[in-house]
């Protein structure tokens, strides 16, 4: 399972892919926003989206875990 | 009676059989692993032989170690001089003898006086242990080649190329020299092995994780390229030193003119809103001679860009904010990053062109328990000290301490240009709002908060407009986008006669 992580913190401004969607690498899955920047976070591999473990709204750490995909 | 081979042609049997280096066994187990032989190497390094080698007959006696497994050479790379030191591996897996370490001390003593480069080839199983006491304690053994580097640091160019493990000591071949460039896969640096990691700690940990190239060149920082293959790191070695003079009374060599890439208007690249990302390379492509920018430590900090590049043909060095990696905020990775470029560059007189976006250094708990305070404190030091010209680009927005580490007014920059799209200030509109009219802003009726910030924020927002910036000086000039690139040309040519020292003392007392 692939993790996509916050990698700084601040907070889930828009959560951009739901649980079942194909996803593409590079493709922008969430964006944070930090710093009063959109920070927009990518995944590398592309596969299905498994688990959501955010939300729009909440304060996430540097690490915290966003979503799970399958490869 | 055999016949007693005369000295000239003892001298070159032992010549033959010494430049063959170790058992054919081990040139064949270093060939699947796509490795060079280290002679193979230093031919590429000098398109051709080395101009004169010392020390070859260093322990001619035995057989079993032929130049007692370093090459020290000088040649040319690109007709100018270097000195060379070239770990063979198949001769004790490269390891260190007396002999070796005494070897590698003359030819830093000559780079030192004769006033050249040192390129350190690394490949090596570390020091010869059964023979410690005779190259690891004393006053000229393995410790005094870390000595000689920190001495001649900032003096002439270091380089390391890592073709193989750089254990233990001599892993601080690597961390002593200004930059380190790694051959994915084979290369490796670590003080401790996996194998000692579990005999002495009882860690279980692959090479690769701890101590593999890759995982220098992005997690450690440690690396500041990362080669595919051997020839690709030799011929980063060239190109690199390229931008470099021989030694630090020098000026950069120059190169031909050449102009940028094509590619779309600044005007178009930068975005007006402040708050969108934007890709800072392209930026930088648009106003560097086309093929010039030598990126280093591309994969660590990717927030801060720094790298090596010409306009009109001068060697510059380039610290710019890239704000598609964490909004361009700073963190102790980039700041630490930022700093050692920006040493590097000041060393040999490479002036440094600043291009800023910065939101500031990043806030929050788990960077102050990291020490963001003191790695930025490491990044703006290294910004007041740099002796080098500094033209500071105020590109977009330049928050708080972002000011100070991009070169801002108060650090002695020769210039601080803005673009239209320049704003400085403390901190963005929102978060001065919010930190000065917190309890006005809850006292007041709901209805009425959202006018009174945004009248807040516009009032702001005049005392942070470019315009009035310029008005009071706090900018020397403010640059309409297309005539960025020229006027860079221009002031970077009169500032090439800069002559400035810092502060006279014995050391700073340096933010680590």
């Amino acid at each position: 399972m692939q993790r996509i992580t916050a990698m700084m913190a601040g907070i889930v401004a828009q959560v951009l892919v739901q649980p079942g969607e194909t996803v593409e690498p590079g493709q922008e899955v969430v964006v944070l926003e930090s710093m009063k920047m959109q920070i927009p976070v990518t995944t590398p591999v592309g596969g299905t989206v498994r688990t959501l473990h955010t939300s729009e709204g909440a304060f996430v750490n540097e690490g915290d875990l966003l979503l799970e995909l399958a490869p | 009676m055999e016949e007693k081979l005369s000295a000239a042609e003892q001298l070159a049997a032992h010549i033959e059989r010494i430049k063959r280096g170790g058992p054919p066994k081990y040139h064949e187990k270093a060939r699947e692993q796509g490795k060079l032989h280290a002679r193979e190497r230093l031919r590429l390094l000098f398109a051709g032989e080395p101009e004169f080698e010392d020390g070859l007959l260093a322990e001619c006696l035995n057989p079993e170690l032929p130049a007692d497994a370093v090459i020290t050479a000088v040649g040319r790379v690109d007709g100018r001089l270097v000195a060379a030191v070239a770990a063979d591996s198949t001769v004790k897996a490269g390891s260190w003898g007396a002999k070796s370490v005494e070897k590698v001390i003359r030819m830093q003593e000559l780079a030192e006086h004769m006033q050249m480069p040192l390129i350190y080839l690394i490949d090596s199983a570390g020091a010869r242990i059964p023979d410690q006491i005779n190259l690891f304690p004393g006053r000229r053994h393995g410790g005094h080649i870390f000595y000689n580097q920190v001495r001649l640091s900032g003096v002439v160019p270091q380089i390391t190329i890592l073709f193989g493990p750089s254990p233990a000591g001599a892993a601080y071949v690597t961390a002593f020299a200004d930059v380190a460039i790694m051959v994915e896969h084979n290369a490796s640096a670590y003080l401790g092995s996996p194998r000692m990691a579990e005999m002495v700690i009882g860690e279980k940990v692959t090479l690769e994780y701890m101590g593999g190239a890759r995982m220098h060149c992005t997690v450690s920082g440690l690396g500041d390229f990362l080669a595919a293959n051997e020839e690709e790191a030799i011929a980063l070695a060239r190109a690199y030193l390229a931008y470099f003079p021989q030694h630090y009374t020098q000026r950069p060599p120059t190169a031909s003119p050449v102009p940028p890439a094509p590619g779309r208007p600044l005007a178009e690249i930068v975005p007006a809103e402040q708050n969108v990302p934007f890709d800072m390379y392209e930026l930088i492509m648009a106003l560097v001679d086309e093929g010039s920018f030598l990126e280093v430590k591309k994969l660590f900090a990717p927030e801060l860009i720094t790298g090596l590049a010409r306009l009109d043909g001068r060697a510059i060095g380039i610290v710019a904010n890239q704000p598609k990696v964490k909004g361009g905020t700073l963190f102790s990775d980039s700041s630490d990053k930022g700093a050692r470029f920006v040493a590097l560059c000041s060393a040999f007189n490479i002036p440094l062109l600043f291009l800023a976006d910065v939101p500031g250094f990043m806030i929050g708990s788990q960077v102050e328990r990291t020490g963001i305070i003191r790695h930025g404190a490491k990044f703006i030091a290294a910004v007041s000290q740099a002796t080098c010209p500094k033209i500071s680009v105020i590109v977009r927005k330049c928050y708080g301490a972002g000011l100070y580490a991009m070169a801002g007014p108060a650090f002695g920059p020769d210039a601080v240009l803005a673009l239209p799209t320049a704003q400085i200030a403390v901190m963005g509109p929102e978060a001065a709002v919010n930190a000065v009219y917190a309890n006005q802003i809850a006292a007041l009726p709901e209805a009425e908060r959202a006018a009174f910030i945004a009248q807040k924020r516009a009032e702001y927002a005049a005392d942070i407009d470019i315009f009035r910036l310029a008005s009071e000086l706090i900018v020397d000039a403010v640059i309409p986008f297309e005539h960025l690139r020229d006027e860079l040309t221009r002031r970077f040519a009169a500032y090439e006669t800069k002559v400035a020292r810092f502060s006279e003392r014995n050391n700073p007392v340096y933010p680590v």
